[in-house]
């Protein structure tokens, strides 16, 4: 047991809810110490679901079972396209049945001292305890996980993780598990207790008296502005990756939902926190609209590296082994090319700044098979790697298996999110985040193969006991009214909204501020962060919103499908979110996780936490638009797992 | 953008509609200096980024993930669903399958279930009721028995995770002279019908996403336009393992319902 060195103390404005006693039965015992909803009155309490992710799917399905009146939105033309749709590598479980050592306790482990010690620990334990219990309700829907030849569930290892944990679905896991969770809630659709809710977009949260009472949507096909009451509001919505624009997330991937509740008055936690995955295929022109990720289990049998000389003007094959730079190897003998992912993308970005990137734009660095294909032969290469050969070959035109590929990092998830407490619930009472959207199980980096653990954790196992702990004392309320001013006046202000960006009526398209927004947030709080870049962050973010404002041109109407005006509110949000971005990553002077302050490094080069001062969550609240927002601490306490600093030399 | 020189030039006929009512017409655009390494999905970025600068409304087309599994593009590109390569969604095409002066025709998928809304997006709402008839195991969140309770033999396993590949995205439908879904549907049903858990609801399941699918599509008449469309290459031997289903549902139903006997 190491007590924290933390010497400073918690805002009284976020009370964690963490409960007393042992770590390993305080889930256990704070279910049975929550109030319960009794099943004839879980009828009477209607719950909005924003969202139908894994997390989101999950969760509306879950609480209609449970009996809740269930009101589920999606901005798709379907559930099933949500983003979590995408994962490809697989999802964590303890379950233990490879025999190798796996327990609870090292997945709790693993994911804390993954994350740099910025994670709550009780979080993560709970997270750990029910991931056993994900496996057994996707299995059961029918999710055909891959088996061995007696039937029963494989496993392998991911991320470096030292056991086999991982259950996977070929590379989709990610839509097997969502087809899962988007199954039972079909089922719930049918039986008519989940109203379901396709393209209509959230535009804000309503509350009334300090507590939540609903949405305002906006119907993406009509332009209807509509409002809907729920005795509490759950934000499945995802994370913020594409505020970098260039992203392995999807187009339509946004801040909207959660921000606007920040607005509102929930905490935003963290946003300097974000994920740099090093396997994707580097941009081919200025037109890329996203960034297509590869396993990173690529970097198993390929050797990374670029040319001695700046400015090489040879092909890969015309450069002598003498002239080739295998900087991950060079530099961490023990880890080689499967340093962790931070590791791996800083290092990539050194020397492509330094003038030794390779490519058209010498913007990406070698993943080399040659010797592997030499060693093993191109049949056993290809059988482990070829749907992702395939996938290199069809985005670049180049054939892998005779020129080494090219990648480079990108923005992959976003660990920060609203500030929840251990009910899930964020600051404004009645308003929960669960997935993706929230801050709290990650720390500042997360392991691969936990976001779909996290976020089927949150929808099927924590979500739908902690919300009858707050529904229980609203009993007998009924929920406020579409018709009162509170909802009159936030649908009024949506509607202003739609129609004050279609009458800016300037010369350059959302899109084109995006970008422009995009390469700011990528230059200066991207893989390697300073004081003097955050600070012109912030500036030159400022700037391009104020031109942003008066300039842009969103064609169309707003009574039909516009593509063009729901990219506009998405990207206002994400210039409001890229401001506290680089302010939180301006006052956060350590390195942790994904943020890598460079006056804040090991000699070895790796990331410095400063545990004295900055072993907390950072909680912003807003305070207007035209006011900065306060900055509030939750300390973290680390009881259960010893802080320490890593190295992979 | 070090190598311009390889760019080519384009003339796109693009399907026009301001809304489900209106008639419709093509429009000529002019598509110059496109990067052969762009997807195809880009190139009508770069073409509506054009069009919003000269002050034109831009094309409305629907995608998201871009890497081809959320199934959200669609496009009939030269007649072709997702256009002209084996095993792609539309956002996979890229723009080096075409050459300099190509003409290209681009229009919505075509489905009498598939209403347009506008231009190049359609409604596919239709597929998700089929999968509310009953694309699903009734197992409530907590009640499932541990995951290895129940072995299930790899060739299961694997064929199931075959029609599971489906992403839904229409293009059989759009791709079948009859409009017919069979091959969506049988993605969806047999991926239960083939696993253990699926067992018990089995016939129930068949016959009404069977039905429903009835409700809103073609017949089927063994064209296979739907399979050489489908960007998952999803097999046309579970619409035969569905047919066979439903025939045997038809009777288990009844004597299940107590009507034979």
């Amino acid at each position: 047991m190491t007590a924290t060195m933390n010497s400073r103390t918690t805002s009284p404005a976020l009370n964690s809810l963490v409960p007393d006693g042992d770590i390993a039965t305080k889930w256990e015992n704070h279910k049975f110490s929550m109030k319960l909803v009794n099943p004839s009155n879980k009828r009477k309490f209607t719950v909005i679901v924003v969202g139908t992710g894994l997390a989101g799917s999950s969760a509306a399905s879950t609480l209609a079972e449970l009996g809740y009146k269930v009101k589920a939105f999606t901005f798709h033309d379907s559930p099933r396209r949500a983003h979590s749709i995408a994962a490809q590598g697989g999802i964590n479980a303890a379950k233990n049945y490879p025999n190798d050592g796996d327990s609870v306790h090292r997945l709790f482990y693993d994911t804390v001292k993954g994350g740099d010690y910025r994670s709550r620990e009780a979080n993560v334990h709970r997270l750990a305890e029910v991931s056993v219990n994900i496996i057994d309700q996707a299995t059961a829907q029918g999710v055909p996980f891959a088996r061995d030849y007696g039937g029963l569930l494989d496993n392998r290892s991911f991320g470096g993780a030292q056991v086999s944990r991982t259950f996977y679905a070929r590379g989709q896991t990610g839509q097997q598990l969502l087809l899962g969770a988007y199954s039972g809630l079909n089922r719930q659709i049918e039986s008519g207790a989940v109203e379901m809710h396709n393209r209509k977009e959230m535009l804000d949260v309503v509350i009334k008296d300090g507590e939540t009472c609903g949405i305002v949507t906006r119907d993406l096909l009509t332009g209807e502005v509509e409002s809907h009451s729920a005795h509490a509001v759950v934000l499945a919505t995802g994370g913020y990756g594409n505020v970098y624009y260039l992203s392995t997330n999807a187009m339509m991937s946004n801040v909207t939902a959660a921000w606007r509740a920040h607005r509102k008055g929930a905490f935003f936690a963290n946003p300097c926190y974000t994920q740099i995955h090093p396997t994707c295929i580097p941009a081919s022109d200025d037109h890329q609209s996203k960034l297509t990720l590869m396993s990173e289990s690529l970097r198993n049998d390929g050797r990374i590296w670029v040319p001695t000389a700046f400015d090489e003007a040879r092909l890969a094959d015309g450069i002598p082994e003498g002239e080739r730079d295998y900087y991950l190897e060079r530099k961490y003998p023990a880890f080689g090319n499967l340093v962790p992912r931070d590791v791996a993308s800083r290092n990539a970005k050194t020397v492509v700044d330094e003038g030794r990137g390779v490519g058209p734009l010498k913007n990406g660095v070698f993943l080399d098979f040659a010797d592997a294909i030499a060693r093993d032969g191109i049949e056993t290469i290809k059988a482990k790697y070829g749907n992702l050969f395939d996938m290199y070959a069809n985005i670049t035109g180049e054939n892998p298996y005779e020129r080494p590929m090219r990648i480079y990092p990108a923005t992959h998830y976003t660990m920060g999110g609203l500030w929840v407490d251990y009910h899930l619930m964020t600051t404004v009472p009645g308003t929960y985040a669960i997935g993706e959207a929230n801050f709290s199980d990650h720390g500042a980096n997360r392991l691969g193969a936990s976001a779909l653990m996290q976020g089927l954790a949150d929808g099927y196992f924590v979500l739908p006991y902690t919300i009858g702990d707050y529904l229980a004392g609203k009993l007998g309320e009924s929920v406020v009214p579409t018709n009162d001013p509170v909802f009159k006046n936030a649908e009024a202000e949506v509607a202003d909204q739609t129609h004050m960006w279609l009458s800016v009526n300037g010369t350059k398209s959302p899109d084109h501020y995006h970008r422009e927004l995009g390469k700011i947030v990528w230059d200066r709080i991207g893989m390697a962060r300073d004081k003097t870049g955050l600070e012109k962050a912030g500036d030159e973010i400022a700037t391009l919103e104020e031109e942003f404002k008066k300039n842009v041109r969103v064609k169309g109407d707003s009574e039909s499908m516009n593509t063009e005006i729901e990219k506009v509110g998405r990207i206002a949000d994400f210039f409001e979110l890229a401001k506290l971005k680089a302010r939180d990553a301006l006052v956060r002077e350590e390195s942790c996780g994904g943020h890598f302050r460079v006056e804040s490094q090991t000699e070895e080069g790796e990331a410095l936490r400063d545990d004295d001062n900055f072993s907390h969550v950072a909680a912003w609240e807003w305070n207007g638009t035209d006011a900065e927002q306060t900055k509030h601490e939750e300390q973290l306490e680390f009881e259960h797992v010893a802080l320490s600093q890593r190295s992979y030399k | 953008m070090s190598d311009d020189s390889n760019n080519i030039n384009l003339t796109l006929e693009v399907w026009r509609q301001t809304s489900p009512v209106d008639k419709g017409r093509f429009e000529t655009y002019e598509a110059k200096g496109i990067s052969p390494d762009s997807s195809f999905l880009e190139m009508l970025d770069v073409v509506n980024e054009r069009l919003i600068h000269d002050d034109k409304n831009p094309i409305t087309f629907e995608s998201d993930c871009r890497e081809g599994i959320c199934g959200t593009c669609s496009l009939m590109i030269n007649g072709q669903a997702h256009g002209p390569n084996k095993g792609q969604a539309t956002c996979q095409l890229h723009m080096r399958t075409f050459a300099d002066g190509d003409h290209i025709t681009i229009e919505p998928f075509r489905a009498a279930s598939f209403p347009v809304i506008k231009d190049l997006a359609v409604s596919r709402a239709a597929m998700d009721k089929i999968q509310q008839a009953g694309g699903y195991i009734s197992v409530s969140t907590g009640s499932a028995p541990d995951a290895n309770m129940i072995p299930v033999p790899k060739e299961a396993a694997d064929l199931a995770m075959d029609a599971a590949a489906c992403i839904g995205c229409g293009a059989c439908v759009a791709a079948c002279p009859n409009s017919a879904a069979q091959l969506f549907t049988s993605a969806k049903v047999q991926q239960f019908s083939l696993l253990p858990q699926g067992q018990p609801e089995r016939w129930q399941r068949t016959e009404a996403m069977v039905d429903t699918m009835e409700d809103f599509f073609g017949t089927c008449t063994n064209h296979g336009e739907c399979y050489e469309a489908c960007p998952k290459e999803i097999s046309l031997d579970f619409i035969a393992f569905m047919n066979r289903d439903y025939v045997k549902a038809k009777v288990k139903n009844r004597s299940l319902s107590g009507q034979t006997h």
